[in-house]
């Protein structure tokens, strides 16, 4: 049985596209939908909604007619290597596999202390403050996936790139005697349902996927690079503005993309040469 | 009524008098007992808690009874140990305080947790590599150890003391106490040092973390030093408060001293290595990442004012009086340098849990605020409500001050 797995070492990451986002809304919904994230008849309190995909507006600050806007989707950035919140777990119900890079969540392990809410600073990680609602009467409990288990109150939940998609197309896969997932069969729900494909997925160590280039482009960036800890979803924008928003910058360390860019053309040129 | 269960040779109020001393406390403890049911029925929804706020009044709370219940695993330490005689005359009051501060934080804990039936999932499923696994260990463990080294004194009730056997289990206790007192220090120096490595392990959250010595961060040392330095203060400030109640002089003035001089000292290493931490850290950590010492004080009402009153005001100050000898020695410059101390201690546990979570790492992430519901007060109250009942039952029944009847002549 052994035999057949795949032995090679995946790290599923993201990639967004913040220039493309319009801030629809879309991912958010489809994560909400494909992974049975519950709501409250009263969703105002905002600091104990369950949002595993959420959207941050930004705003350059300035006034009309030079005012832009721009959308942070921030999904769970399952850093890589010790992601802030697996240590802390006191009783291992967080884990990263390394074999795919996914920070997973185990609810029926996890005790609801909180810390790894503490430890992350992305705030990707939310408490089930409340039972689970699904009323029978508006018919919401149609739509729960029989794939992804429902979370009961006072456990921690967090995005988790779809995993049980992985198990579904790695078992496809194995059906069809394949060892190896090709682009595309494993992807997140985010991602898919995005109207401007501003979401990309895929295998970061993989350089023939979509997700392994982009994430070298210049113009990618990750938030809060700068504490360690290498989150897997990356960001693109050529505005210097909304990238300079992404992590902390004391007075002249921020380097302006169009820099970046000149420097690293000017590279690839004195290399070529 | 119950004058054969009050130790030999000292007088009590009239128990009509003491059970309407305890209603009062029987209250805090009713309210605490009804969030405590809430809390567990309806769930922490019941708290103002949130996903920004994961830690709050009770996470405070917890840290500064467990630091100010230190004084007992020290006096342990300096009687048993270390050979302190005097210090026998506060040891059972310190032992007492000590399993108020830990039982009651370890109760609290329970109801802090979102899923309490799961708590032995810790023990069960530990994770060796968080701080929080090792605090739960060492919590439970003293726990024990705390209610081991309170069993002799509950022994020696008049009543309970004819029992043969618990006068023999208590009696051989007694002789093998040093052992405890040194398991009791050991398991202490961890938990009290992964309470403050819980906070120091956060790299990502950049007015938390610290660099360190191996496994540890520089808090998990500054949070034993400062338990230490801080404990025997407080354990100062309940027997006087002991005192002023029952208006008896319960302990010689020479433990007291020894105690406040030992505070003294304590505090004044702490403050040092915390104001050389507070440079380390505003030189190392804070431009690693990318921020300013300001970025963390100019954000709602937590301003650098908490830093001065923490090092300065609450630490200093403290230190200074406490290790003048003329200073400590006038009663009132005492339960000042003491409640100073106790007071920075305090605040230091209230910066490290909620200022942490206040201040926003994201840029583009704001700044909330946070005030506990009357859930959240009810418990925390509750665990005074308990300390002050549990102080008194073992004041009125156990001869917990052995020189009480020798300083006090005259009621004899």
């Amino acid at each position: 049985m052994k035999k057949g797995h795949d032995q090679v070492k995946h790290k599923y990451g993201m990639v967004i596209d913040l220039d493309k986002c319009t801030g629809c809304g879309t991912c958010m919904i489809a994560c909400a939908a494909e992974n049975n994230v519950s709501v409250r008849p009263d969703e105002s309190d905002k600091q104990r909604s369950i949002a595993w995909m959420l959207l941050y507006n930004i705003n350059n600050g300035k006034e009309f007619p030079d005012a832009e806007t721009s959308y942070f989707p921030r999904p769970c950035m399952h850093c890589d290597d010790n992601p802030p919140c697996v240590s802390v777990c006191p009783a291992t119900a967080t884990k990263i596999d390394h074999n795919t890079g996914i920070v997973s969540q185990i609810y029926s392990r996890c005790i609801g202390c909180r810390y790894c809410i503490a430890a992350c600073p992305y705030h990707a990680r939310t408490f089930n403050w409340w039972d689970g609602y699904f009323p029978k009467d508006k018919g919401l409990d149609r739509y729960l996936s029989p794939e992804v288990s429902p979370r009961m109150r006072g456990v921690v939940e967090k995005c988790t790139f779809c995993h049980h998609r992985l198990m579904k197309a790695k078992d496809q896969a194995y059906a069809e005697g394949r060892k190896e997932l090709k682009e595309g069969e494993y992807t997140t729900a985010c991602s898919e349902a995005c109207p401007v494909q501003a979401i990309s997925f895929g295998d970061l160590n993989d350089p023939s996927h979509k997700v392994s280039r982009l994430s070298k482009s210049p113009n990618a960036f990750r938030i809060l690079e700068k504490l360690g800890t290498s989150p897997k979803v990356y960001y693109l924008s050529v505005k210097d503005w909304v990238r300079k928003m992404a992590d902390n910058y004391l007075p002249g360390e921020f380097k302006p993309v169009s820099k970046v860019s000149a420097s690293a053309a000017k590279k690839s040129t004195l290399q070529g040469g | 009524m119950d004058s054969v269960l009050i130790p030999a040779g000292v007088k009590r109020c009239s128990l009509k008098a003491f059970l309407l001393w305890t209603l009062p406390w029987l209250g805090l403890l009713a309210w605490g007992g009804v969030s405590a049911f809430l809390c567990l029925f309806k769930g922490l929804n019941q708290t103002n808690m949130t996903d920004y706020f994961a830690f709050a009044l009770w996470i405070v709370f917890d840290l500064s009874v467990i630091a100010l219940g230190a004084g007992a695993f020290f006096t342990g330490f300096l009687t048993y140990i270390i050979g302190r005689k005097e210090l026998k005359d506060i040891i059972n009051i310190a032992v007492i305080i000590g399993f108020i501060c830990y039982s009651g934080a370890v109760a609290m804990l329970g109801i802090d947790i979102g899923q309490p039936i799961r708590g032995w999932f810790i023990f069960w499923h530990a994770n060796v590599h968080s701080m929080l696994t090792e605090v739960s260990f060492c919590i439970t463990c003293y726990l024990v150890v705390l209610i081991i080294e309170y069993l002799p004194i509950i022994f020696a009730n008049r009543k309970l003391d004819e029992v043969p056997d618990f006068h023999l289990f208590g009696n051989n206790l007694h002789r093998i106490m040093a052992v405890f007192a040194a398991t009791g220090v050991f398991l202490s120096f961890f938990h009290q040092g992964s309470l403050g490595g819980m906070y120091g392990v956060m790299y990502a959250r950049p007015f938390a973390f610290r660099e360190g010595f191996y496994v540890w961060p520089w808090t998990f040392f500054l949070f034993i030093l400062s338990a230490i330095a801080s404990g025997p203060s407080f354990l100062i400030l309940c027997t006087k408060l002991i005192q002023g109640i029952t208006r008896k002089k319960l302990v010689p003035d020479k433990a007291f001293q020894t105690l406040a001089k030992i505070s003294g000292w304590l505090l004044t290493a702490y403050i040092i290595l915390k104001i050389a931490d507070t440079i380390g850290w505003i030189y190392g950590v804070v431009p690693k990442a990318g921020m300013t010492f300001w970025d963390f004080f100019s954000q709602g009402p937590y301003g650098v004012w908490l830093l001065l009153c923490e090092i300065i005001v609450f630490g200093i100050i403290p230190a200074v009086i406490l290790l003048n000898p003329k200073a400590r020695q006038h009663q009132g410059w005492l339960i000042v340098g003491c409640l100073m101390n106790c007071t920075g201690i305090i605040l230091n546990r209230f910066v490290l849990t909620v200022v942490t979570l206040a201040i926003p790492v994201m840029p583009f992430d704001k700044f909330v605020s946070y005030l506990p519901t009357w859930q959240e007060w009810g418990i925390s109250m509750a665990l005074i409500g308990f300390g002050v009942l549990v102080v008194s039952l073992s004041y009125r029944y156990l001869p917990v001050f052995p020189k009480e009847a020798e300083l006090n002549p005259a009621v004899q």
